[in-house]
């Protein structure tokens, strides 16, 4: 572990004055952040330690929706009751993820900005365009079997290993961000995770002094809420392929269907065309087949995780047919 | 006094069964129990030193090379920093379990990725840590196309266990049914809950470490040889070993690099070894390859038997995973081939990991007998209780006890299974195709020499010692049952210490022969005491009653008055004799399982499975079972998760945690069922008992393969059924 020198924010000002110096980083429950600093994929000159700012709450909102302070540990959002009730996708996806150990030390905002798992990026002898930018891709021609097939680029194809931004994905949440001079900017959560491009090392759109301050759901609605998370084994793994779901039917249509994705990309992938092609539509198999070729037009394998293409159509179908009522 | 009893023959004495005291058998809790529950069991690395000082392992990041300098100075620069170890006696692979001499000792020559070479030594771990991670050195690494990774392309070896009898391929050509079906298993993770640890002191005079090992009798051995020290200069203490799994058989890096650095700085020194370092230097079990053909007649009986393996180990290792052990007598057949070889790939060193060859090969030949179970029409257990011989195939002998039968029939009874015709994809729940499998379970007994000193005081308590170690199997608790049956004492009046080479040599825990091995020798000792007791009591030793601290009979006498205040003290000593000429011994079981498949996704999911396990006395039945159940959820990882995964370019192990490298979780582990049929072997060993510490997953991933099959109709081979594989061959 590099030394580093430890500072503790007592506003939210404080927070991002103190993370736009130098190399420094915010740390709240470090489930994610501690482990990398240990192998030193991480080196920061100075990690800034938020937990005591005044983050941590759930509320609702005027317009119906829910604030979720960044510092509210997963167990607390998972365990919620509106949470639990009105947006269950969320709270099912948050314990599909880690342990309960872990759950109960990650919070919301670290969750959103954990780093990928991919076995090049966490061993630094090894080639990694995310951690080390310019010293190649050790997974393309190596172990690649959790890797993304989707949104590539020939820099890195690491996946996002989260659960939890996959149902928020899917259910529109924004990400409230803190930075210096008492800026403020929301984000759609399927803007903040970035495709890794030519510049792998940016997993998201945060800058240098940006803290997260809160992620907002919109007001709840009708509808089917799944999150199915398919793994080798049933707990502690993180996810082959992920879909979470809302779907919702009138009439024998389908009128909504808010569908992200986790296992596939470089970010919960969300693809607008999905539900284009389902909403107004009576549900019946072909129709998911259209879904999952819309999904998976341009998925791309690299050998080992080929596997990730007919999964994910497989268990996109199943998810449309247990939310609809179809027998596959 | 030390009482030698060499097994030359039965030990038809029973010894055991002419206690009164009533506890060897029962279910007692460990009596450090409570210890490691409360934190407050020591283990190695938990022991304070004023003036420890702390070393961390540097390893290299390439596969093949030289080390070609390093720069301590600006490593000694660096904040905390006391030395760089780089002694040309470190030890760069871990001792294979029972060397007995210290391993191969070229630190700079790198032969595997991860290979330790060097040690930082710092005042605090984190210091040492980051000290170690910059370390400047040079290397020249081989050009990695020029380095043999892959098993399938490396030049081999015949390894031992080959055998041929008869002509195989005429056997298959004329068989009524026959099968010939090729599998693939990956390698396997030895790593422990606790990792490699050692603290070393030296006195200027003698060596003393703390270290997690399981066979000290063989590592003072190792290490002293290591370090060019007689054994009487050196001590090893392991009280405590939080796992092995054959991680910890043999002598590891972390020990000597404590040692050397302890013995340069006269402070001591702890060396513990990272996770990481773990997975990466420290025993793999060897992937395998492996084809099985099996010939039967009309009756379904074996006319013709094959096994043939190829593992894989570093150049010059002499250890080739013994894929083939239970399979050279498990079944009948005339006709048999046998045959290992050993590929010589620069991955970490392949050694025994957990039940050593019926790991892996048990699970495939169980696998191929379901294929042929199908293809002759018959039931799983009819087809295998019609194929036990009676002698060993291969060797003429004749067997010691053979459970294998009572275990099928039994455990098929207790499970429900249904041996009506067997079809896959009958069965669904929603979603889950449900099915069912089963499998024979085999893992050949071994004792090994031991040593234990037993002293009974005149206070009515007693002692036994042994550098025999408890890595979390329950010996403490079994030798607190014997000596407590055979002297009549209370449990809670006998002091069992562990785990230090002052004490008399044990056996140590490798190869299920520790409880066997190390109770046969205390088992020894008490009888010299009870004969001396008789003679004192002035009766024969035959009519010697002893229970509750008194010689019982009409006029009941306590020890104290027998002893006269003195104590008694006896050392065991047992040794294996020539009786493995006479016998075959194995212990045996069956394996029954419920799965579920995925008709979507492929994922797979045990519903329950059930074990039924014979090895003659059960000496301590709770930790009897749990060893059992701890073998079923390997077999769960080995069928459905477990796989080590090296990088196809340079062959570095990519998975090196247990967050990627993917044992069960509760979640994966249903109710298991565990049932021990019960009998006395007087040819096994003094207890009258066989090994047991690893049948539990000697076959069971078969059972679970088939019922794969059975559930959802893909029938795979390649272990572990990973979800990717089983929708690759599951039918719409």
């Amino acid at each position: 572990m590099k030394p580093f020198d430890l500072q503790r924010a007592d506003s939210l000002t404080h927070a991002s004055q103190l993370c736009s110096e130098r190399n420094a980083k915010p740390i709240g429950g470090g489930a994610n952040l501690v482990d990398l600093l240990k192998l030193e994929v991480e080196r920061p000159d100075r990690l800034v330690d938020i937990n005591r700012l005044p983050i941590a709450g759930i509320e609702r909102m005027d317009d119906g929706g829910l604030r979720i302070g960044a510092l509210a540990s997963n167990t607390a959002v998972a365990v919620d009751d509106d949470v639990r009730s009105q947006w269950p996708v969320l709270s099912r996806a948050i314990l599909a993820g880690a342990t309960q150990q872990l759950r109960n030390r990650a919070t919301t905002g670290g969750n959103l900005c954990q780093r990928t798992r991919c076995y090049y990026f966490t061993n630094i002898d090894q080639p990694c365009n995310k951690r080390a930018p310019g010293s190649g891709c050790g997974a393309i021609d190596g172990v690649a079997r959790l890797h993304a097939v989707l949104g590539t680029s020939d820099q890195c194809i690491a996946t996002y290993p989260g659960d939890m931004a996959v149902a928020l994905s899917a259910l529109d949440a924004q990400v409230e961000i803190a930075s210096a001079n008492d800026r403020h900017r929301t984000v759609p959560v399927r803007e903040f995770h970035r495709l890794p491009g030519d510049t792998p090392w940016k997993d998201n759109v945060l800058e240098q002094g940006e803290v997260i301050t809160a992620v907002t759901l919109p007001k709840p609605v009708s509808g089917r809420q799944i999150y199915r998370k398919v793994r080798e084994r049933s707990s502690y793994a993180f996810a082959l392929v992920s879909v979470a779901a809302i779907i919702d039917m009138a009439d024998g249509l389908i009128t909504r269907a808010d569908l992200a994705f986790g296992g596939l990309a470089h970010k919960p992938w969300h693809d607008p065309r999905i539900a284009e092609a389902l909403i107004g539509k009576s549900p019946h198999e072909a129709l998911f087949d259209k879904a999952a070729d819309i999904l998976l037009e341009d998925a791309q394998g690299y050998g080992e995780n080929d596997f990730k293409i007919p999964l994910a159509l497989r268990t996109l179908k199943a998810v449309l047919a247990e939310a609809t009522g179809v027998q596959l | 006094m030390t009482v030698h009893f060499k097994q030359d023959e039965p030990d038809t004495r029973n010894l055991l069964d002419q206690g009164s005291q009533g506890v060897i058998g029962t279910a007692m809790s460990r009596p450090e129990g409570l210890a490691k529950v409360t934190g407050t069991a020591p283990y190695s690395a938990e022991y304070r030193f004023d003036d420890c000082l702390v070393g961390v392992l540097v390893t290299a990041p390439f596969t093949k090379g030289r080390i070609t300098g390093i720069d301590k100075e600006t490593a000694l620069a660096m904040d905390g920093v006391v030395a760089v170890i780089d002694d040309s006696r470190m030890t760069a692979r871990p001792a294979q379990g029972g060397a007995g001499e210290a391993p191969q000792q070229s630190p700079r020559q790198i032969c595997y990725y991860g290979q330790p070479f060097a040690l930082v030594v710092a005042t605090s771990f984190e210091k040492a840590r980051h000290a170690a991670k910059h370390l400047p050195f040079s290397y020249e690494a081989d050009d990695v196309s020029d380095i043999p990774l892959d098993p399938e392309t490396a030049e081999t070896e015949a390894g031992d266990g080959g055998m041929q009898a008869g002509d195989l391929a005429h056997a298959m050509a004329t068989a009524e049914h026959a099968v010939d079906v090729s599998y693939t298993t990956m390698g396997h993770a030895s790593a422990a809950m606790e990792p490699h640890a050692a603290i070393a002191q030296w006195d200027g005079g003698r060596l003393t470490v703390h270290a997690s090992l399981q066979m000290p009798n063989y590592n003072i051995s190792e290490l002293a040889d290591a370090l060019d020290l007689t054994e009487d200069k050196v001590r090893i203490v392991s009280r405590y070993v939080g796992g092995g799994f054959g991680s910890k058989l043999g002598l590891s890096e972390e020990t000597t690099a404590a040692a050397l650095a302890a013995m340069e700085l006269g402070k001591p020194v702890k060396v513990v070894m990272s996770r990481q370092q773990v997975f990466q230097s420290i025993m793999r079990r060897s992937e395998s390859s492996q084809r099985v053909r099996l010939a039967v007649d009309a009756e379904g009986r074996l006319t013709g038997f094959g096994h043939e393996a190829r593992v894989s180990n570093l150049p010059g290792e002499e250890f080739a995973e013994p894929v083939l052990q239970s399979s050279a007598f498990l079944y009948a057949g005339e006709n048999r081939l046998l045959a290992l070889d050993v590929a010589r790939i620069h991955q970490m060193t392949a050694g025994s990991v957990r039940a050593p060859g019926e790991a892996i090969g048990m699970p495939v030949l169980e696998a191929a007998m379901d294929c042929l179970a199908e293809e002759a029409g018959i039931d799983p257990v009819e087809l295998r209780l019609r194929n036990i011989p009676e002698k060993d195939p291969g060797k003429g002998l004749p067997f010691t006890t053979h459970e294998l039968a009572d275990c099928l029939k039994k455990g098929a009874e207790a499970f429900g299974w249904d041996s009506g015709p067997r079809k896959p994809r009958q069965n669904r729940d929603g979603e889950w195709w449900i099915g069912t499998g089963m499998a024979s379970a085999a893992r050949v007994h071994n004792v090994a020499e031991a040593k234990a000193r037993v002293t009974l005081n005149a206070d009515g308590t007693a002692r036994v010692q042994s550098d025999m170690t408890d890595i979390g199997t329950g010996t403490y608790a079994i030798l607190t049952q014997i000596a407590a049956e055979m002297l009549g004492l209370d449990p809670a009046n006998v002091m069992v210490e562990l785990g230090d080479t002052d004490f008399p040599r044990g056996p140590g825990s490798g190869g299920s022969w520790g409880a066997v091995s190390i109770g046969s020798a205390v088992v020894i000792a008490c009888d010299a005491i009870r004969q001396s007791l008789a003679k004192k009591a002035g009766i024969d030793a035959d009519d010697l009653k002893l229970k509750d601290g008194k010689l019982q009979g009409s006029q009941p006498r306590s020890l104290s008055e027998l002893l006269d205040g003195g104590n008694m003290s006896e050392e065991g000593h047992y040794e294996p004799g020539d009786i493995s000429d006479d016998y075959t011994s194995s212990s045996f079981g069956a394996f029954f399982a419920q799965v579920r498949v995925n008709r979507h996704t492929g994922e797979t999911r045990v519903d329950r499975m059930l074990g039924a396990f014979g090895f003659g006395r059960v000496l301590n039945e709770k930790t009897a079972r749990s060893q059992c159940l701890g073998g079923m959820v390997w077999c769960i990882g080995s069928a459905l998760t477990e796989a080590l995964h090296f990088d196809p370019v340079d062959g570095h192990l990519v998975n090196c945690d247990l967050a990627e490298y993917h044992v069960p979780v509760h979640r994966d582990v249903p109710d298991l069922e565990v049932m021990l049929v019960e009998s006395r072997d007087p040819a096994a060993s003094a207890v009258q008992g066989k090994g047991v510490g690893e049948l539990g997953m000697c076959g069971g991933a078969g059972a679970i393969a088939n019922a794969v099959y059975n559930a959802c109709g893909a029938r795979l081979f390649e272990f572990p059924m990973t979800p990717d594989k089983v929708l690759a061959d599951m039918p719409d």
